[in-house]
């Protein structure tokens, strides 16, 4: 028995196609599209989806999934529900648990327990150095092996220059994709904040731009000096655009993200010491909000990421300076993300290459298209589905939000992994 | 605003945790109260029975002996039964978080908690769950408003008015939480304030307070009312903040020389403690225009009346 998704507008910028068509999947693969009404539907589960659009699934690729080691703040079985409830339907998670994904028995570990989870796909990132310590390289064969499908240091960037060239060549040998969280880390001191107006009103200590727009800089040039690729990580900066837009048009192997806060908040959400709004990097400006909304539209910006970062109370019911870095995004991604379908920033197709298809290619991992043929990975969205954002209802085991109570225009309302319905509105 | 009444107004806030969000009036009333009350200090049985059967508790994360004792002399003038807690950086360590230190001592029903605290915000975190006033004793980088409105009301009494005076604020401006209540509470009341330190020690932005920003002392003092040192904290040479305290001195220090740029009348103020021959030569400091002392006997005065106006008393200070 397959599964007919029947009446929906498919969006599937992989195959240049937005129109409507029918959606057979079987044996857990995409098995026809076609004209509306012209897929029998005898022997199928048939899902209507007049009047919603269907898009290849959603990737993140990059997500805290915290476990093993935190288990507290979300687990691989928490966070899958999340990110399937979000419309996602396969995430990449950071190796900064407890212990670091630097071995192949904590990635395999990772892959075990999204397993039994039986939630969304989980591609598993592990360290670029041992403990991610920025001192020696991890074994990124065995990794590769193993499962992992790209190495990062985030949350601890490689501040060691050297380190991160070798981390680029061998990674290359590999044919394993680097993922940097590009921050100086002098820079930015000890800082909590962006360094401007509000840090100053607020007596927070900030972290200039700058600290961000050097280390894009520096990787940049040593992915064109190495040849291997380079996706940086949650860029929130006008002048980190800039250097991603110049480095591209100089041929480096270079792709990057941002993440719906990025493009929805700035330094003012941090007024109130409000620790739901303190993350690395921070809020910034409304000239950056400005810059990074122009390079998803012109490219300069591939993807989105949601930068899924559960804390409990424990790290965010604290003094501003002493709160952990970072918010949970899985559940709110994709109604932050149409809106700027709403305010003209990107078409719908558009915006599902940002979420599928250039994922997809920049993680090497299957999906990203409805092509016959393909992994049965389907997110299904309501364009036109208001709805109030509320912590409390979230599948994530976290909290730490500062999107509570916002009017979000639409939703992902069904999530298709493998040919079967793992979340429904 | 000398001679100004403002007969009934009363300060309608459960805390007092900057001078950022205090208008015009609030500022003025709390000055007039407190003007009202420096008269108690000087009688020979310095206390009134105004705040009897309230307990205040200071509640300090940092080691302060001026200003805690300033609270509590001010607390103990009004009859009010005050607690001092001082809790060293390590006991901090072995655990509980501020909000359950604070809802502790909430549970014993106290009126006011003073709470000075390294980090910015942290009053403001105690603010919005207990039910008792708040006062910030000072936080982080923040804010330290009882400062600033002591040290408006030792300008007020000397020159008779805020407004239209050049105000000159010189030293580590990014780090002081003195300064930024100053900016705050002179701009409010109309005054013009001039910033000068070293640009490592000028946040960026400044300008965007309404405060112009210069690199010079001499330009900076030139014509000043009021000259306002800040303390210069020693470890930031350690920082990349500054080469070498000679240096420092030299450029940013305020001396005799100095001084002569400035108003022949003009105030040369200090929160203290002093680094004498640092941010200040000792004639300096314990000269003519010097009025730092006045600073620390009005620091009981002003806090007489942020005490008194948070527990619900009329402005000006009549129940004394």
């Amino acid at each position: 028995m397959g599964l007919l998704l029947r009446g929906g507008l498919v969006v599937d910028p992989a195959q240049d196609l937005e129109d409507l068509r029918d959606v057979l999947l079987e044996n857990g693969r995409i098995a026809r599209l076609a004209a509306p009404g012209t897929i029998p539907a005898e022997g199928h589960e048939v899902q209507d989806c007049t009047g919603l659009v269907v898009c290849p699934g959603f990737i993140d690729l990059h997500v805290h999934l915290r476990e093993p080691g935190q288990e507290y703040k979300e687990t691989i079985a928490t966070g899958g529900a999340a990110a399937a409830a979000g419309g996602f339907t396969a995430v990449a998670c950071m190796p900064n648990t407890q212990p670091v994904n630097d071995s192949a028995a904590v990635t395999r570990y990772i892959l075990e327990k999204a397993a039994e989870a039986r939630q969304v796909r989980v591609y598993p990132v592990a360290a670029i150095s041992q403990g991610s310590e920025g001192k020696i390289l991890a074994e990124y064969g065995e990794l590769q092996a193993a499962g992992a499908v790209a190495l990062s240091d985030d949350g601890r960037p490689v501040s060691n220059g050297q380190l991160m060239r070798r981390a680029l060549e061998y990674a290359h040998t590999f044919g394993l994709l680097v993922i940097s969280h590009a921050e100086d880390l002098e820079l930015a001191g000890n800082g909590v904040m962006h360094e401007g107006l509000v840090s100053l009103q607020l007596g927070l200590r900030g972290i200039p731009a700058a600290a961000e727009t050097v280390a894009v800089f520096r990787d940049c040039e040593l992915a064109r000096l190495t040849g291997a690729r380079l996706h940086i990580a949650h860029v929130s900066t006008a002048g980190a655009v800039a250097v991603l837009r110049w480095a591209k048009s100089q041929g480096a192997p270079v792709t990057a993200e941002t993440a719906p806060h990025y493009f929805s908040l700035t330094e003012a959400a941090v007024r109130g010491f409000n620790t739901n709004a303190k993350m690395n990097p921070p809020l910034r400006t409304e000239a950056d909000v400005a810059a990074i909304k122009q390079a998803l539209a012109d490219g300069t910006l591939d993807c989105l990421a949601t930068d899924h970062a559960p804390h409990s109370v424990l790290e965010k019911d604290l003094e501003f300076d002493k709160a952990a870095n970072g918010i949970i995004g899985l559940e709110t991604a994709v109604g932050l993300s149409l809106r700027l379908v709403e305010e003209g920033v990107l078409t719908l197709s558009q915006l599902v290459c940002k979420l599928s298809t250039n994922p997809a290619r920049i993680l090497g991992v299957p999906g990203g298209s409805l092509r016959e043929g393909g992994p049965g990975d389907i997110t299904v969205l309501d364009l036109n589905h208001p709805w109030s954002v509320d912590v409390s209802q979230f599948k994530s085991k976290s909290r730490n939000s500062p999107f509570h109570g916002w009017q979000l225009p639409g939703r992902a309302v069904m999530t298709v992994v493998g040919g079967e319905v793992i979340w429904e509105l | 605003m000398q001679g100004e009444e403002v007969p009934g107004a009363t300060f309608r806030r459960k805390d007092l945790l900057g001078l950022a969000d205090l208008s015009r009036e609030e500022i003025k009333t709390i000055l007039t109260t407190a003007a009202s009350f420096k008269e108690i200090s000087t009688r020979s049985i310095k206390k009134v029975p105004t705040l009897r059967g309230k307990t205040v508790i200071t509640l300090f994360y940092e080691p302060s002996t001026r200003t805690r004792t300033s609270f509590e002399i001010a607390a103990k003038r009004l009859s009010a039964d005050t607690v001092n807690l001082t809790v060293a950086a390590s006991s901090a360590v072995k655990g509980e978080t501020l909000i359950d230190t604070a809802k502790n001592l909430e549970a014993m029903a106290p009126d006011i908690i003073i709470i000075r605290h390294a980090c910015s915000g942290a009053p403001h975190l105690l603010a919005a769950r207990l039910k008792s006033s708040v006062v910030n004793a000072g936080d982080g980088l923040h804010e330290h408003p009882t400062q600033g409105l002591l040290d408006m009301l030792t300008v007020w009494e000397a020159k008779g008015r805020l407004d239209g005076l050049k105000i000159a604020i010189i030293g580590d401006i990014a780090h002081s939480r003195v300064a930024r209540s100053n900016i705050h509470g002179f701009r409010t009341m109309g005054s013009q304030v001039v910033v000068a330190g070293p640009q490592t020690m000028v946040p960026p932005d400044l300008a965007e307070l309404g405060v112009e920003v210069t690199f010079s002392l001499a330009a900076a003092i030139a014509d000043a009312d009021v000259i306002m040192m800040l303390r210069l904290q020693l470890e930031r040479q350690g920082q990349m903040f500054f080469s070498t305290l000679r240096e420092y001195s030299r450029f940013f220090g305020l001396s005799p020389k100095h001084l002569k740029l400035a108003k022949p009348d003009a105030l040369v103020m200090h929160p203290g403690p002093l680094n004498r021959g640092v941010e200040i030569s000792p004639e300096v400091a314990d000269g003519p225009q010097s009025v730092i002392l006045t600073q620390v006997t009005n620091g009981v005065a002003v806090r007489m009346a942020v005490l008194y106006l948070l527990s619900g008393g009329e402005a000006s200070g009549t129940a004394a």
